[in-house]
């Protein structure tokens, strides 16, 4: 179930005043099971990459190989693949449309040939999963809060069982309380269904608390591709292209400068708090 | 996927086309359309042909460019043509078979119905190539200003403009978006009969109808947040004032009309059947 890109290169609008490199280059891998995020300034070329993975843009260059089949063959099925590979866009609560929120979950299983009971079951499930309250399913979702649009509309991905699920910012625009709600939710899923996820964000906050490994993009390009501790060695660098690391990781990196004896390789608040208290029971 | 359709689009260069007053391009343009009809002969075409490419050549947007936007209006062009080609019944019989007869006139007629109206297309795209949405319709409402008198609502006028204009690029870009999200969601917009295609269109009508709605309502807001009143008492940042070189453009375009009606209708050159 890995993902792997091969020297993948996107020009936009080639040969027009607007032509633009969006990609450089790129080579990844991104095992079965993995939580993945990715991370850039606005421009950098993410959300363009994620869209490669399920054959929604075409690469001007180079190969992307899903469970080893490159899907630039001709005749590869990219319906298949994009029943596989499910994507999240940004404010993907845009993109809803049914009279009530139960039909529009099943839109995706519906177009996977499903029987009209299988894709109530589906849809039912991913609602459960989304964490939606039942007295909303038969609502119109234009009715619905922003936070619960949010959630019909990964629902609507999640109805169609993707082994990959691939997110673009997906609490851009909510509360601190909707963005914990999310991202906890699809770290269970990530855990409890196997699969594989890749979150794209610009917060270095969220995507230290769940990645396994994080992508830093820059101008089309892979800056860094490492466990999310060793990227935020390079907070300076990450700064120099508008990125900042985790708050954690300054004050780690003052209090070490002040001489308390502590580690700066955390990445989330509550590692941080511990090492703090055995560095100060130590001094005591 | 729809970055293709590039008509009504604006292409960034320096060019003397580009730095022209707005007013001088849209008076240049209506002046060519209307020339493209004042003629009949190869000769007049010619000079209409040349004059097409000088602008096009001083204006620095590619051809490739140009044509690509030619794309979206091939049906058009060649129903015109087709009809053209077989109602006309004129001169000499050069094909007959069956119900099908072309004759020399309705050959003729075809042609210059294709040269026209692709003319018409380039010429018309070439303004909005060169000049931007908002120097366009400050052109307009320049050019529309004396009918104020008569109580037309010119400033109004131009501003719904201006607005449809700087959202046809936004509502484009949200169809390709909400078009992705739902073929990631396995949605199929290419196979099955007319009524089937015609349903599958519905997961991107709907939205995107949803948020026409709101960002203009979002626009209203912001207008209105911003004290906007319509046009009394409004005065602009740049007034549109002419130089040397919008006078210069003026000549040319004058030029070129005396040209073109005077080789049109009396230099004829005679090849085939034109």
């Amino acid at each position: 179930m890995s993902i792997k890109i091969e020297h993948l290169n996107y020009v936009y609008s080639a040969g027009t005043a607007y032509e633009k490199h969006a990609l450089k280059d790129i080579c990844l891998e991104i095992p079965h099971g993995e939580f993945v995020g990715i991370i850039g300034h606005t421009g950098s070329g993410k959300s363009t990459l994620i869209q490669h993975l399920n054959g929604l843009i075409k690469g001007s260059d180079g190969a992307i190989y899903y469970n080893g089949e490159n899907i630039y063959e001709p005749g590869y099925d990219m319906r298949k693949l994009r029943n596989q590979v499910g994507l999240v866009f940004q404010y993907p609560e845009h993109q809803l449309f049914e009279v009530d929120v139960m039909s529009d979950v099943c839109f995706g299983p519906k177009n996977q040939g499903l029987t009209k009971e299988e894709c109530r079951q589906r849809a039912l499930e991913a609602l459960h999963l989304v964490g939606l309250k039942e007295k909303y399913y038969e609502a119109s979702p234009f009715e619905l809060s922003g936070g619960q649009k949010r959630r019909v509309a990964i629902a609507g991905v999640l109805a169609m069982h993707p082994k990959v699920l691939v997110l673009d910012e997906p609490t851009a625009g909510l509360d601190p309380k909707g963005r914990d709600e999310i991202l906890d939710q699809i770290a269970y899923l990530h855990k409890k269904q196997d699969l594989t996820v890749i979150l794209v964000s610009h917060s270095m906050e969220d995507i230290a608390r769940y990645a396994d490994r994080i992508i830093v993009m820059n101008r089309g390009q892979v800056m860094y591709n490492d466990r999310p501790e060793k990227v935020f060695e390079h907070y300076k660098e990450l700064e120099e292209v508008g990125l900042a690391a985790p708050q954690v990781t300054y004050i780690m990196h003052d209090l070490k400068e002040k001489g308390l004896p502590v580690s700066a390789n955390v990445t989330t608040v509550e590692e941080a708090a511990r090492e703090i208290a055995t560095a100060l029971e130590k001094k005591a | 996927m729809i970055r293709d359709i590039t008509i009504g689009q604006y292409y960034p260069a320096k060019s003397v086309v580009h730095r022209l007053d707005p007013r001088v391009k849209l008076v240049g343009t209506l002046l060519y359309l209307i020339s493209l009809f004042l003629f009949k002969s190869i000769s007049g075409y010619l000079v209409a042909t040349l004059f097409l490419v000088g602008i096009i050549k001083a204006s620095k947007v590619p051809f490739r460019f140009i044509v690509k936007g030619l794309k979206p209006v091939i049906m058009l062009l060649m129903i015109t043509v087709l009809f053209n080609l077989f109602l006309t019944r004129e001169g000499d019989v050069l094909f007959h078979a069956w119900i099908i007869t072309i004759t020399e006139g309705g050959l003729r007629t075809a042609v210059y119905m294709a040269i026209r109206l692709i003319y018409l297309i380039i010429g018309s795209s070439l303004m909005t190539f060169t000049t931007t949405p908002n120097e366009l319709t400050d052109g307009i409402e320049e050019l529309l200003r004396p009918l104020n008198k008569i109580h037309v609502p010119v400033h109004e006028i131009a501003m719904i403009m201006s607005i449809a204009l700087r959202f046809i690029p936004i509502l484009l870009e949200e169809t390709d978006k909400i078009m992705k999200a739902q073929l990631a969601r396995g949605a199929d917009f290419e196979s099955g009969n007319i009524m089937q295609r015609a349903k599958s269109m519905i997961p991107i009508l709907v939205p995107l109808f949803v948020s026409a709605f709101r960002r203009a309502n979002d626009l209203a807001m912001a207008m209105e947040a911003r004290c906007y009143r319509g046009g009394d008492g409004r005065t602009k940042m740049k007034p549109l004032r002419y130089c040397s070189s919008d006078y210069m453009a003026y000549v040319v375009v004058i030029v070129y009309l005396i040209l073109v009606v005077a080789v049109g209708r009396f230099i004829k050159i005679k090849f085939w059947i034109f």
